[in-house]
């Protein structure tokens, strides 16, 4: 809101432009009626041939720019456009955003309501329930997770059946509503670039042959102070705090010897926005049974 | 006494210059939005990078020079005086290159204070001042000693728009350095983007606007052997363009934090400039209408009556998307860069190119171009070239505006982004053929100035005498 000063002077400013427009066609009236020609030259002639005519203001033109100035007037009238003053017509951008969101919520409510109480299971199997879990899918996932859902670097593969945080129902829908902080610390300076090596070879050897002996015996040690705190002395991962499971050959960041490295010398840090916010209970539901359904064959 | 052609020269030349510059890079870019790969994954050849670049090039340097390089001799031939201050005229010759090649180097290695169309980090800034103030003075210098009382309708504009930009610049650009390539604006938030867009729109209105309304009421009557239409209605569209164009700002924030009045007040404004923006389009149409026979012959003219015919477009074209209910569809889509390019390419451009070919004969005692057929291939080349570049664009926005607009009545979006990227494509090819014959006309200009100039002697053109009633005053 503008205080009395500014208020007063925005109004005063505002109609003294449109009057002075109005005046400047009035203004010009008179120039014509003065000099009483309609037509002929200025007399002026600048480098050499260049004069003007000065015809008169051409009628449509003058009705057009009357117009105008009536449309203003009337606008300032219905829509707020003079300080504070705001319109006959109450109206504001915030209001009309509410009525439009109230009349798409009224819409929803028939279209959710039918799956009030569907068991997980029954929404996928309900054609139109993985309609709308798609349409949201690709909405608000699809620029993280892939519109297949297959993830990338740093984002989840959600098709397969290694879950970070749990795939049961219940589990995606907390993800859903809370959004989850995936939190690997840094370990560069505390395992040093020998101990990084060490550590690398032994995380690659749970997944794959023909790692170096002596390094993996090493890292083996270290892996039990510095990792098996969160992922597990057997590297089976723990969900309850979203520690990838490392003794399979699924990845988040990426499985080559320099990513992980990479991984344990700057940490990793995870994030998947929370949508209690902007989606309600009943389509979180509905966007669960989805991401589960592309996980089942 | 003989007027001062030099630095029109050197003007005239750097505008078809940087005019290839500007154009191409905007064609790269435009081939980026095509394929991606373009930028061959170096950071300063990205898209991000290089489009602030396209927009200075074409609007400052080729604009800026074409319009600095033509007011110069406009004002010494209808104030009928050499220039004020010769030696600053040529300080502002190579301050405004000096820029120019700054912003070529800073933008391309990301450095820019991210306002659109003042991207340019703040030593640049206190140079364009500089520079800027050495025009004004020039200018005005040769307002002040003229020899005839009137001063012509091309210098009202040409002052407007000198006086407005160094207020715009000045006004915007204010911040506070941390380091030489580095600042931060005095203004945040709100006010910010309004400061912001009440520069962006009055750049439009007085540097792409006004500016080139004054090489209009010159070339054109000049071109055409005849008389201004009317020096009334040159009055009344003055005053009320230079007058309203200051409030049009706020349209480019609709449904944003800004206040719903002031975006009112963007949109009204913006609706009554259509009978002021009209006005310069009728006295141009008039002052050719009694030369429509030479259309035939002369396609200079035919330059600028399509330039003519764009700016009553894109000025009408303006105020419709100004209407909130039509912004709301037309906003952040591809629309508003067809907009734009009618505009840019239509209008400041078409106007350009055919005040140069009528300006750069006479620059060096010539009668007219060295290829007439050159100048008319250089004309269908570019106008088919606006022509698929506008057309396009408008297809394409307002198919974006549909798609992103389009909801389930399950809440979700019809279309993901994506998609509607897909679906844009084949229109950024199109628009890229555009580009590529706009670019290529370029090419031919530059042929043809090439052989109109090389190897000419510059005799020095006498100042005309001024006609009798001048005396008036002296």
């Amino acid at each position: 809101m503008l205080n009395t000063f500014w208020n007063i002077f925005v109004i005063v400013l505002t109609l003294a432009s449109i009057a002075g427009c109005w005046w400047l066609l009035q203004w010009t009236k008179g120039i014509s009626n003065r000099e009483g020609e309609e037509t002929g030259t200025t007399g002026h002639v600048w480098d050499e041939d260049l004069v003007e005519l000065n015809n008169p203001l051409p009628r449509w033109w003058l009705y057009l720019f009357h117009l105008t100035i009536v449309f203003s007037l009337v606008y300032f009238v219905l829509y707020p456009s003079l300080g504070n003053l705001g319109g006959t017509l109450g109206w504001t951008q915030e209001g009309q955003y509410a009525e439009e969101m109230a009349a798409a919520g009224e819409a929803q409510q028939d279209i959710f309501s039918r799956f009030a109480g569907a068991t997980p299971q029954a929404l996928v199997a309900d054609a139109e329930a993985m309609g709308i879990g798609r349409r949201l899918f690709g909405n608000n996932c699809a620029m993280c997770h892939g519109s297949d859902g297959a993830g990338g670097p740093g984002f989840p593969d959600l098709t397969d059946k290694d879950w970070l945080y749990g795939g049961d129902h219940q589990s995606i829908v907390t993800t859903l509503e809370n959004g989850r902080n995936g939190m690997m610390p840094a370990l560069g300076d505390a395992l040093g670039e020998q101990g990084v090596r060490e550590v690398t070879a032994f995380v690659m050897s749970l997944s794959a042959n023909g790692q170096d002996e002596a390094l993996v015996n090493a890292g083996s040690q270290k892996y039990g102070m510095f990792c098996a705190a969160c992922h597990g002395p057997d590297a089976g991962g723990n969900q309850a705090l979203g520690a990838p499971r490392l003794s399979d050959d699924i990845w988040l960041y990426g499985g080559s010897e320099e990513i992980i490295a990479q991984t344990l010398v700057q940490g990793r840090a995870g994030l998947m926005p929370a949508f209690s916010e902007s989606l309600s209970a009943e389509q979180i539901r509905i966007l669960a049974a989805y991401v589960q359904s592309l996980s089942q064959p | 006494m003989t007027y001062t052609d030099k630095v029109v020269r050197q003007f005239a030349v750097m505008t078809v210059v940087w005019g290839i510059v500007g154009m191409a890079v905007g064609v790269l870019i435009a081939a980026q939005l095509w394929l991606p790969a373009l930028n061959f994954d170096v950071a300063w050849l990205s898209y991000g990078r290089l489009r602030p670049l396209h927009t200075n090039a074409v609007i400052f340097a080729f604009g800026g020079s074409a319009l600095i390089g033509t007011s110069l001799y406009v004002v010494q031939r209808t104030c009928h005086v050499r220039l004020f201050a010769e030696k600053l005229a040529s300080f502002v010759f190579w301050g405004w290159q000096t820029v120019i090649v700054a912003a070529a180097i800073t933008l391309p290695l990301g450095i820019t204070q991210s306002k659109e169309y003042a991207e340019l980090e703040w030593p640049i800034d206190l140079l364009i001042t500089v520079v800027w103030v050495a025009y004004a003075v020039v200018f005005f210098g040769t307002i002040i000693k003229r020899r005839v009382s009137h001063i012509y309708v091309a210098n009202w504009f040409y002052a407007a728009f000198i006086l407005t930009i160094a207020l715009l610049h000045i006004v915007n650009n204010l911040a506070i350095p941390v380091s030489l390539v580095k600042s931060y604006p005095i203004y945040s938030g709100a006010v910010d983007a309004m400061v912001q867009w009440w520069y962006g729109h009055n750049a439009v209105g007085f540097f792409l606007t006004a500016g080139f309304l004054a090489m209009m009421y010159y070339f054109v009557p000049k071109q055409a052997e005849g008389p201004v239409y009317s020096y009334r209605l040159s009055i009344v569209h003055f005053w009320a363009l230079i007058a309203i164009y200051m409030w049009a700002g706020p349209h480019h924030l609709h449904y944003t934090a800004l206040p719903d009045w002031i975006q009112s007040l963007g949109m009204v404004f913006s609706l009554i400039l259509l009978a002021p923006s009209w006005g310069g389009m009728i006295n141009g149409m008039m002052t050719l209408s009694g030369a429509w026979h030479k259309l035939r012959t002369d396609p200079v003219l035919k330059f600028m009556i399509v330039a003519l015919s764009f700016y009553g477009m894109s000025t009408f074209e303006g105020p419709m998307m100004s209407i909130k209910t039509v912004n709301a569809l037309s906003h952040y889509t591809d629309w508003t860069i067809g907009h734009v390019h009618s505009g840019a390419l239509g209008w400041v451009a078409m106007m350009t190119i055919g005040s140069l070919y009528c300006l750069i004969p006479r620059l060096v005692g010539e009668k007219e171009m060295h290829s007439i057929r050159a100048i008319d291939l250089h004309f269908w080349i570019s106008t088919i070239g606006v022509v698929l570049y506008i057309s396009s664009m408008w297809i394409a926005g307002v198919m974006q505006g549909l798609m992103w607009r389009a909801f389930n009545d399950d809440g979700s979006l019809t279309y993901t982004f994506i998609e509607t990227i897909a679906a844009t494509k084949p229109y950024y090819v199109v628009r890229l053929a555009g580009g590529v014959l706009f670019l290529s006309g370029m090419f031919v200009m530059a042929w043809n100035v090439w052989h109109t100039m090389r190897n000419k002697q510059h005799e020095p053109v006498p100042a005309s005498a001024p006609a009798y009633w001048g005396g008036e005053s002296a």
